[in-house]
C-alpha cells in the first residue's frame, strides 16, 4: 500500500523529467504552469488537510509572491534569484504571518471569510493604487539568472520548476510525518484535546499557516518568471477558488492529491477550452469545467486518490472498513 | 500551613454569566493519593468548575494554584505542560487514528520539539514509551492497532482516560468518566481509579453514587454554584442538608 504509494510519486517525478525530452513548446511551457500550481496546491494542501483551516484567500500570498519578484527587480535592476526568490518568499511569509495571526482567532466559516477578506485588501492594493500597475500588470524587464543559468529561457525554468516542487513535496512529507505534522493532524481532528494534552494550538496552526504562505509565495515568484508579466488576476479570489478545487478534486488529506488535482484541473481546463473538441462552446469553457467539479464532487468524494479504494469497495462490496491512518502514511 | 500533599487548589472561585452565577465562591484541595468526588444536580455548576480548574474558562474571581504556582492567569495547554490532565464529559479521542497514535500524540505533549522535522514521529522514542505505558495501565494493550473510532463506547472512555495519562500528570481531573458504561466496564474503571489514586490526585465529578460513595476519600457537594457540604463520604452521607438539597431529589 505504502509502496504503491512511494512508487506513484517517483513515477510521476520521473515522468514529469523526461517529458521536455517529448514536448514541444506549447507543452513545457502548459506543463511548467500546472507545476507551478502544484506546488501552490500543495501549500493549501498544509493548511486543508493537515491542519483542517480551510483558506479561502490563498491567492494573496501566491500574487505577492509574484508582484514582491516583479517590483523587486525593477527597483533594484537585478535579476539575480538567489536573493530575489528568498525575498519574495520572505514577503509572503511575512503578510500570511500578519493574516494568520488575526484570522486564526476566528474558526469554520468565519475563518474562510476573513482569509478571503484579506486577500482580496491585497488585491485592490494590487489593482487601485499605483504601486501594482493597475488592471495591465506590470512586465518583468530584467533577465532572472540564477547560478549563471537563465531562468527565462522556458526548458531551463522547467528544470528549475519541477526541482522545486520535488523539493516542496519531500520537504511537506517529512514535515508532517514529523512532530510538527502530528501536532498539526491532531488540532485538526480535535483542537480542544490537543490543548487539555498540553499543545499550544494556536502557535502550532500559525507556524502551518506561515509555512502555507511562505510555499505559495514561491509558486507565485515562479508563475511571474514564467509569464514575465503580473496582473491583479493573482491575487483575486479566482484563483484562490481554483487552488482549492485542486486540492478537493485531488483528494484532502494527500500530498499526491494536490499534485494530481492540479493537473486534473489542468487538463479539464485544456479539455473546455478546445475548439476542437468543443467548437462554439469552448468560449464558455468555464460551465463545462464546473459542471465537470460538480460531477467530480459528487462521485468522488474523496477525490481522485480515493479512486483506488472506491474501486476496491464497490468489489469487496462495501465490507472493507478504511484503515487507521498511522503516522507515516501521509504521503 | 502550605502542605506539600495538596496539588491543585482553588480559592474562592467564581464565575458570572451576566446575571447567573454558576460557580459561587467555591474552595477546594486535591491531594496526593485521594480521590476527591465532586457531586450535585445538573447545572450545579460541576464542570464550569473543572473548566476552571483546567484553564479553559477564566474565573470572574479567585485563584488557582497548581503544584505550588499560581496557575489563575495560565492557559490550558501550559498547566497541562505543568502537569494538570483532563477528560472531558463526552469523547474526545481523535477517531481515525489507532489507539497506540492517541495516546501517542498525547504523550507528545512532553517532548513537542515541533522544529525536528527530519525525525519521523512514530520513532519518538519518548512518546513511544510513554503510550505504551499509558494503554497497558489502562488495559488496552490488545488494541493498539485499531482505529480509535471504532471502538466500543466504554473502551473510548478508557482511551480517555489513558490520553489523560499518556501526558504525566500530576493532577487528574476526570469528568464523568464512568458515563454510559455497562457494570463490568465502570467496575474495571473503579478499580483503575483506585490504583491510579497511588501518586495521583484525581478530582472525580460523577453521578453514580454507589461509585462515588466506593472510591472517594472526600465528597464535596455543588448546589446551584455553591458548595454546600464537604468532608469524608460518612460525613456527606449523614449530612441533613445534602439529603434535602440533592440526594433526595434524585432516587
Amino acid at each position: 500500500m505504502d509502496r504503491a504509494k512511494t512508487l506513484f510519486v517517483a513515477l510521476t517525478f520521473a515522468a514529469l523529467a523526461l517529458y521536455p525530452l517529448f514536448a514541444g513548446s506549447f507543452g513545457i511551457d502548459l506543463v511548467t504552469k500546472t507545476m507551478i500550481y502544484a506546488i501552490f496546491a500543495l501549500s493549501l494542501e498544509l493548511l486543508v488537510g493537515g491542519t483542517g483551516l480551510v483558506c479561502f484567500g490563498h491567492a494573496a500570498f501566491f500574487g505577492i509572491g509574484a508582484y514582491a519578484l516583479v517590483l523587486l527587480s525593477a527597483s533594484t535592476g537585478s535579476g539575480a534569484l538567489v536573493w530575489l526568490l528568498p525575498s519574495c518568499i520572505v514577503a509572503a511569509a511575512a503578510y500570511a504571518l500578519f493574516v494568520g495571526s488575526l484570522s486564526l482567532r476566528t474558526q469554520g466559516v468565519y475563518f474562510i471569510m476573513v482569509t478571503l477578506a484579506f486577500a482580496q485588501m491585497a488585491y485592490y492594493v494590487a489593482h487601485d493604487t499605483p504601486v501594482g500597475g493597475g488592471t495591465d500588470g506590470i512586465y518583468l524587464t530584467v533577465t532572472p539568472i540564477l547560478a549563471g543559468l537563465d531562468l527565462s529561457r522556458s526548458p531551463t525554468l522547467y528544470g528549475f520548476t519541477l526541482l522545486c516542487l520535488a523539493a516542496a513535496f519531500g520537504a511537506l512529507a517529512l514535515l508532517l510525518r514529523s512532530r510538527f505534522g502530528r501536532a498539526l493532524a491532531g488540532i485538526r481532528i480535535n483542537e480542544q484535546r490537543m490543548r487539555a494534552a498540553g499543545f499550544s494550538t494556536y502557535a502550532y496552526k500559525l507556524a502551518a499557516f506561515v509555512i502555507s504562505g511562505a510555499l505559495a509565495g514561491l509558486a507565485g515568484a515562479l508563475f511571474a518568471l514564467k509569464d514575465g508579466v503580473v496582473n491583479p488576476e493573482l491575487i483575486g479570489w479566482h484563483l484562490s477558488g481554483a487552488v482549492l478545487i485542486m486540492v478537493i478534486l485531488g483528494g484532502i488529506g494527500h500530498l499526491r492529491g494536490a499534485l494530481i488535482g492540479a493537473f486534473a484541473f489542468a487538463l479539464l481546463q485544456e479539455l473546455f477550452q478546445s475548439e476542437a473538441i468543443f467548437g462554439a462552446l469552448a468560449k464558455h469553457w468555464h460551465l463545462g469545467l464546473g459542471l465537470a467539479i460538480i460531477a467530480s464532487v459528487a462521485l468522488l468524494p474523496r477525490g481522485i486518490v480515493g479512486i483506488p479504494a472506491q474501486v476496491r469497495q464497490r468489489l469487496l462490496g462495501f465490507k472493507a472498513t478504511p484503515r487507521a491512518e498511522i503516522s507515516d502514511a501521509v504521503a | 500551613m502550605q502542605s506539600p500533599d495538596v496539588l491543585l487548589r482553588g480559592r474562592d472561585i467564581s464565575r458570572r454569566w451576566g446575571g447567573l452565577v454558576a460557580v459561587d465562591r467555591v474552595s477546594l484541595e486535591l491531594r496526593r493519593n485521594s480521590v476527591h468526588a465532586l457531586i450535585g444536580t445538573n447545572g450545579a455548576g460541576k464542570s464550569t468548575l473543572i473548566d476552571i480548574l483546567s484553564g479553559e474558562t477564566a474565573p470572574s474571581a479567585g485563584s488557582v494554584e497548581l503544584l505550588g504556582d499560581d496557575v489563575t492567569r495560565w492557559s490550558q495547554p501550559r498547566r497541562a505542560r505543568r502537569g494538570l490532565g483532563r477528560s472531558y464529559q463526552r469523547n474526545t479521542i481523535f477517531p481515525g487514528l489507532t489507539v497506540l497514535e492517541n495516546c501517542r500524540l498525547a504523550a507528545q505533549a512532553r517532548a513537542q520539539r515541533p522544529w525536528s522535522w527530519w525525525n519521523a514521529a512514530s520513532a519518538c522514542a519518548a512518546s513511544l514509551d510513554a503510550a505504551h505505558r499509558a494503554a497497558a495501565r489502562t488495559g488496552l494493550d490488545a488494541l493498539l492497532a485499531e482505529d480509535a473510532g471504532l471502538l466500543s463506547h466504554g473502551q473510548k472512555r478508557q482511551l480517555e482516560i489513558a490520553m489523560c495519562l499518556a501526558t504525566g500528570p500530576a493532577v487528574l481531573l476526570l469528568d464523568e468518566p464512568l458515563a454510559g458504561m455497562g457494570a463490568e466496564e465502570a467496575e474495571r474503571m473503579l478499580a483503575l481509579l483506585d490504583e491510579l489514586k497511588r501518586g495521583h490526585a484525581i478530582l472525580l465529578v460523577e453521578h453514580d453514587m454507589d461509585a462515588v460513595f466506593r472510591v472517594a476519600d472526600c465528597v464535596t457537594v455543588m448546589v446551584d454554584g455553591a458548595v454546600i457540604a464537604s468532608g469524608t463520604p460518612q460525613l456527606i452521607r449523614a449530612s441533613a442538608a445534602v439529603r434535602a438539597a440533592y440526594l433526595g431529589d434524585v432516587h
